[in-house]
């Protein structure tokens, strides 16, 4: 690369990603959200005490992308697994990433009761309204007539209930110390996005409980739109079922 | 040494601790419910972490999260949890991660009961989980057995970079016996250089179970594959009781073992040469043990608390060389040590 004398550099790769081309689908909301993670675990200078957990999910492969120690969980235990390495370490800052099939559906149970213990571990929750990696199927939070390739007729309440609201839920439990609710949709919602994995992590550092980040994020694959439309479609229609925000934040951070 | 008078499963528990094992992750189900209770007060004491975990599952997977990050550690669970683990046990043999799982069986199948069971031998043995793998099995027949089995379970997990299951039956973990505890010098194990404690220095670990190429998985497969040799190899461990001049051998494990100790000592009373090979190691599976004695005794009777299922491998032993016949009582149910000693005496009375 060449160097240009006398300008300074105001944008670059986080040191904790690392230079591989992803293999997420163009316009994906993954690839921004591992980003803005490493971005954190740069400036807070966690690098070296840092663990991961990757999800089974279209984020399987995270551990290529990140330069730190990781797991690559079973679908949903992520949490579990996360528990037990913080157990053994506690000194070490554990976070894992998860889908909304792996953290609201198969791994409702794991999600829930971390939380409950006050689990010292940060979760980054992707949330795309549907089964990315296995091509689309209905997911926990697939919106009220939506169309998957499991609710063809788009999902009916009679059939299939209604998407599950992790954040508010999260937020009723003692042990959940900070849980915000975030999109990655355009540069607005990234910063604020970055600020609120930044303070999931902070939450954590300071040993103040469980902390968790649902990042809205868009799949223009399975959703079957292009990328800006998918963009424009978690601002128009899925904000409206799940409002960002912040649901807890704790008193140390305020 | 001083002897103190437990139950099993406080016992076990006892000597997890004594192994250097400072994480338990559990959850409550009978009859092995002393083992979390004492943990629960011990692994404190020890500056060790205790965690009743919201199932079996989760356990499980506490377990792949400590031992994947260097801790000793273990569960345990009876048969309706050990189904539960089964998935998490996959995992736990596919990323190669040491721990010791405890199963005190209990009759099955469904919610069964909570009388004493031997009938998850298969699902023990042969995989439970999906995939090409084997946990090292592990059946004591004594309180004092199950001490030191357990203190071993820790180094040879460690060794192999692989699960090993104790597989006590309800009894065991029930029953009061005196114990020693007397934790043998631990060999030189491999350096958990491949644990997850921060990319600090170094390149960054990772703990895993994905591999897309089938090359690869073929390899890894393989490699497991080639640790289960040799532990076939150098870990194989069987009792013989009686052997050198019977006529007639009973085979079984675990309590079953003992019942047919009795049995084998009246029927000695009434002239009938009988003996006993109880496989101590049920994975690894004593193979040899029959192979030889199948050359010299023509009749076995195997034993179980369980409609037939080690009956199998000992027929793998013996293959076709010495009649094999199954007795076997289910659902909680314990054959009595007179049954044995019928069965036997039909056995040897009858016309090969
Ligand atoms: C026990 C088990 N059941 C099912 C699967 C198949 N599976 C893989 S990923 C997935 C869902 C992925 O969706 P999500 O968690 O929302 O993540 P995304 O791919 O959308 O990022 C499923 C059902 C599996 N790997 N393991
Ligand atoms: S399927 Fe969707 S979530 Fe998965 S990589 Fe493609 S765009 Fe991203």
């Amino acid at each position: 690369m060449v160097e240009v004398s006398g300008l300074e550099r105001v944008f670059s790769r986080p040191k904790s990603l690392l230079p591989v081309v992803t293999h997420y689908c163009p316009g994906c909301g993954h690839g921004i959200t591992h980003r803005l993670v490493a971005e954190v675990i740069d400036e807070l200078g966690i690098r070296e005490r840092t663990v991961g957990v990757a999800p089974v999910g279209c984020a399987v492969l995270l551990y290529k992308y990140l330069d730190v120690d990781m797991y690559e969980a079973a679908h949903g235990r992520a949490p579990a697994i996360a528990t037990g390495c913080k157990r053994v370490h506690p000194d070490l800052v554990v976070f894992t990433y998860q889908g909304d099939g792996d953290f609201a559906a198969i791994g409702t149970a794991e999600s829930v009761h971390a939380a409950v213990r006050g689990e010292r571990i940060t979760t980054i929750f992707i949330n795309n309204a549907i089964y990315g990696m296995t091509g689309g199927q209905m997911a926990p939070t697939t919106l009220v007539g939506q169309k998957t390739t499991t609710t063809p007729m788009g999902r009916m309440v009679e059939r299939a209930g209604y998407p599950i609201r992790m954040s508010e839920m999260l937020a009723t439990l003692d042990g959940a110390a900070y849980i915000a609710r975030v999109a990655v949709s355009s540069a607005k919602y990234v910063v604020q996005a970055k600020r609120a994995i930044r303070r999931a992590f902070e939450t954590q550092l300071k040993g103040l409980g469980y902390s968790m980040v649902e990042v809205l994020s868009h799949c223009p694959t399975d959703w079957h739109m292009t990328p800006l439309d998918a963009t424009l479609w978690v601002e128009e229609t899925m904000m409206k079922v799940f409002p960002l925000g912040e649901f807890k934040v704790p008193k140390e951070l305020v | 040494m001083e002897k103190k008078f437990m139950n099993g499963n406080e016992a076990i528990a006892e000597a997890a601790v004594q192994a250097g094992c400072r994480y338990f992750f559990g959850y409550p189900i009978t009859p092995q419910n002393e083992i979390p209770e004492y943990m629960s007060k011990r692994m404190p004491e020890v500056g060790g972490v205790y965690l009743q975990a919201e199932s079996e599952v989760a356990a499980i997977y506490m377990v792949f999260g400590a031992a994947g990050a260097g801790g000793r550690v273990m569960t345990s669970s009876s048969s309706p949890g050990i189904s539960l683990k089964q998935e998490g046990i996959s995992y736990i043999a596919a990323a190669e991660l040491p721990c010791l799982i405890v199963n005190i069986m209990r009759g099955g199948p469904g919610l069964g009961g909570i009388q004493p069971s031997q009938s998850d031998y298969f699902q023990a043995t042969k995989g439970g989980g999906h995939g090409d793998y084997h946990l090292l099995v592990l059946a004591p027949s004594t309180v004092q057995e199950a001490v030191e089995l357990t203190m071993d379970a820790f180094d040879l997990a460690d060794k192999y970079r692989n699960p090993v299951m104790l597989l006590g039956d309800g009894y065991i973990g029930q029953m009061m016996e005196p114990v020693v505890f007397e934790k043998k010098p631990s060999p030189i194990l491999p350096a958990k250089d491949w644990t997850i404690t921060g990319a600090k220095g170094r390149k960054a670990n990772l703990v895993k179970t994905l591999n897309l190429d089938p090359v690869i998985l073929e390899q890894h497969n393989l490699k497991i594959q080639h640790k289960l040799q040799e532990m076939a190899r150098n870990e194989v461990r069987v009792e013989h009781y009686l052997t050198d001049d019977a006529e007639v051998i009973i085979a079984a494990y675990g309590t079953v073992a003992r019942i047919a100790k009795t049995a084998i000592q009246i029927l000695r009373k009434k002239g009938v040469r009988a003996g006993l090979i109880r496989p101590i190691t049920l994975y690894p599976f004593p193979y040899k043990a029959f192979e030889d004695i199948a050359s010299r005794v023509k009749k076995i009777l195997v034993a179980e608390m369980s409609l037939g299922q080690m009956v199998e491998d000992v027929k793998l032993g013996v293959c076709g060389r010495a009649h094999v016949r199954f007795y076997g009582r289910t659902g909680g149910m314990v054959p009595s040590y007179e049954e044995l000693v019928m069965e036997t005496e039909r056995l040897v009375k009858e016309a090969l």
